[in-house]
């Protein structure tokens, strides 16, 4: 995974509260088995909608997506994810995101910033007053800049280090092998197996 | 301090606790796999030239995108057809059982896994879907995943996490003839918001949801993640070990009495503390239903439809505007009178032989409203062969009902069930999105009694409606 340390592009006002993941990237888009190529199903249902933020010219190269709270609610699909980043967006911000949204967001390099939903609110004046704003995210020092307005953000302690350092949660925890062993020798005899299997 | 159940279980599976920032390393002791979340999954396992750790801790069904009808053809949808066949390979690559269209055991993952008595009190469950809280039923600490964690678990077994905050939801009383335990959970959505369970794993308690059979405990805990909890969770106890007793994969022998002494463990502590806490009362619920555009928005059938101009909030009213425009409804509408086009009955929500029972039982002797169509798709074959067995569905067929095969068919439409732009339904499963049923469709989530007694007038309505 590419590392994580600041990035700096156009913010993206998207004034929706309860942004589910079907939203996100509707149903009929999942039955794709590739890994990206998703750009074209982000919002797509919005996207038909010539009034929607990403239609206006100056928001359609957007990289850091500023929406209302509990973004990702609903499905789990990774999908939603990737649609984002295939789209562009690097950053996602709200003052609370659902927490399988987040974990994904995570294991793929998309931050997911909390504010304050009234600095959220501060975002969207200004980004909406000034279509094209560039706004820059630091995860080091944990602030989202756009003009002059600066706020913090919060991300977990994990997460944080593992986007800095661009590290493989797989890759990690294979370096517990033996650990896992050990735990294996320890599990009782009935718990379930799939394997072989019986007739119901 | 005593430890609450969900306590209890994560403690039994860590495998290294997390130093400093570290999350705990936690095992997993089943994960289900179906072909929607799990290509990109297997693929990422061959570009590190990674294997399956435990294939006997993993079994797959093919469920979101099979069709219903004419199940002995290939797919007609060749998306859908390739995501299947892939699935297919990769099960067969990496020696993964899986129950295939046409397969007596085919059926949705969340259906599956407890009717085959691989969901057992005690263990974690995961699956690429949000729906795995359904298991949390039996007591297992069962939550859904991405595509990332799907391969994280194929290749280790294990899956780094957080603890969560843990919430009870006591239901005391007990619920009145013609309320269920979907209206149980719809209200205490309505309660805590789709926001008010993140970060939590809720723990449904007292003595209405004692109560409830296996069945209605599932429609319970499948809901958990509408209200934004990670997993939902009831106290095993002999209803559940009723249930399981004699299932394929169930304990036998020796095994079953040690099995049985453990699970008798996994209560909640008398002096545990939760981190929150919410109280409903059984005898005040009268069936409920949603009329927005997330499950959060829902009322007593009773009511009227909320009216923007009485809300003095402005997000709130502002989100309610767009709801109803959405949904096509307007505000101080009797939730009685809005009239609906099909009717779905099925999911994970509400597929299973209780839930066809009920509605059967409704619609017994009566007919399905000339310009409704109601569709009833069974969430297994085996389902769908004991509804046979007890000649359900030639109650569901004499009425004027499809009777269909199993799978996840119109609670996401990705085959060929979905509904039209602008097409209405009263639907048994668990999301009310924008398009979730179809693009431009319009969902109101109901009860099995409700969706059937709706399918019979043709407007919202319980079975006491009925003449």
């Amino acid at each position: 995974m590419e590392p994580f340390t600041t990035h700096t592009g156009v913010g993206v006002p998207l004034r929706r509260s309860n942004v589910d993941t079907d939203q996100i990237i509707p149903a009929v888009y999942l039955k794709r088995v590739a890994r990206t190529g998703f750009e074209d199903a982000l919002f797509a249902a919005w996207r038909g909608d010539e009034t929607f933020v990403l239609n206006n010219e100056a928001f359609r190269d957007g990289s850091v997506l500023v929406a209302g709270p509990d973004f990702g609610t609903g499905s789990s699909r990774e999908h939603a994810v990737w649609a984002l980043k295939d789209y562009g967006f690097r950053v996602v911000i709200s003052s609370r995101f659902a927490d399988i949204f987040r974990g994904n967001a995570g294991k793929q390099g998309l931050l997911a910033a909390e504010c304050e939903q009234s600095d959220v609110e501060l975002l969207w004046k200004l980004l909406e007053n000034e279509p094209g704003t560039q706004v820059t995210v630091d995860l080091q020092e944990r602030t989202v800049q756009a003009k002059d307005l600066t706020v913090p953000f919060s991300v977990d302690d994990y997460t944080r280090w593992r986007l800095l350092e661009g590290l493989d949660d797989i890759g990690l925890t294979m370096r517990h092998a033996e650990t896992i062993d050990t735990y294996e020798k320890s599990r009782p005899g009935f718990k379930p197996a799939t394997l072989p299997a019986r007739a119901g | 301090m005593g430890k609450t159940l969900a306590e209890k279980v994560w403690e039994g599976h860590i495998v290294r606790r997390g130093e400093g920032h570290e999350p705990d390393l936690l095992y997993i002791d089943l994960h289900l796999v179906h072909e929607v979340t799990s290509p990109q999954a297997f693929e990422g396992l061959r570009l590190a030239g990674r294997g399956v750790r435990r294939p006997d801790l993993t079994i797959a069904t093919e469920d979101h995108n099979v069709p219903t009808t004419g199940t002995d053809l290939p797919i007609a949808d060749p998306v859908s057809r390739t995501q299947v066949d892939t699935l297919r390979r990769n099960c067969e690559e990496f020696g993964i059982r899986l129950h295939p269209m046409g397969d007596a055991e085919q059926g949705i993952v969340h259906v599956v896994g407890p009717q085959l008595g691989l969901t057992q009190p005690g263990t974690t469950v995961v699956c690429g879907d949000s729906h795995t809280s359904t298991h949390g039923a039996f007591g297992a600490l069962a939550f859904g995943i991405g595509t990332s964690e799907v391969e994280h678990v194929l290749a280790t077994q294990t899956l780094p996490l957080r603890p969560f905050k843990t919430m009870a939801i006591n239901v005391d009383g007990a619920l009145r003839p013609g309320v269920t335990s979907k209206d149980i959970i719809l209200a205490v959505i309505a309660k805590i918001g789709t926001g008010g369970g993140q970060g939590y794993v809720l723990e449904y308690r007292g003595e209405a949801i004692r109560q409830l059979s296996m069945e209605a405990r599932m429609t319970i805990c499948n809901m958990s993640i509408e209200a934004g909890a990670r997993a939902g969770m009831i106290a095993p106890d002999e209803t559940t070990f009723e249930y399981l007793k004699g299932r394929p994969h169930a304990p036998e022998g020796a095994d079953w009495d040690a099995a049985v002494e453990y699970w008798k463990t996994l209560r909640t502590d008398e002096d545990a503390e939760f981190d929150a806490e919410v109280t409903l009362n059984a005898d005040e619920l009268t069936p409920f239903v949603t009329w927005g555009t997330n499950p959060g928005q829902g009322l007593p059938l009773g009511e009227n439809i909320p009216d923007p101009e009485q809300i003095a909030d402005e997000s709130e009213r502002y989100a309610t505007e767009k709801a109803l425009d959405y949904m096509g409804l307007q505000g101080g509408t009797p939730l009685r009178e809005v009239a609906i086009d099909t009717v779905f009955l099925g999911s994970c929500t509400n597929g299973r032989l209780e839930d066809l029972r009920a509605a059967a039982q409704v619609l017994d002797g009566r007919k399905v409203a000339p310009e409704v169509r109601m569709l009833v798709v069974p969430g297994s074959m085996k389902v769908r062969l004991q509804a046979e067995s007890e000649g359900l569905h030639e109650v569901f067929t004499a009425a004027g009902a499809e009777w269909r095969s199993a799978g996840c068919s119109m609670c996401l439409g990705m085959n060929p069930d979905q509904l039209s732009p602008g097409e209405r339904s009263a639907s048994t499963s668990n999301r009310n999105f924008e398009g979730r049923q179809g693009k431009g469709g319009r969902t109101h989530l109901v009860s099995p009694l409700v969706a059937a007694a709706t399918a019979v007038r043709g407007t919202l309505s319980s079975p006491e409606d009925l003449d």
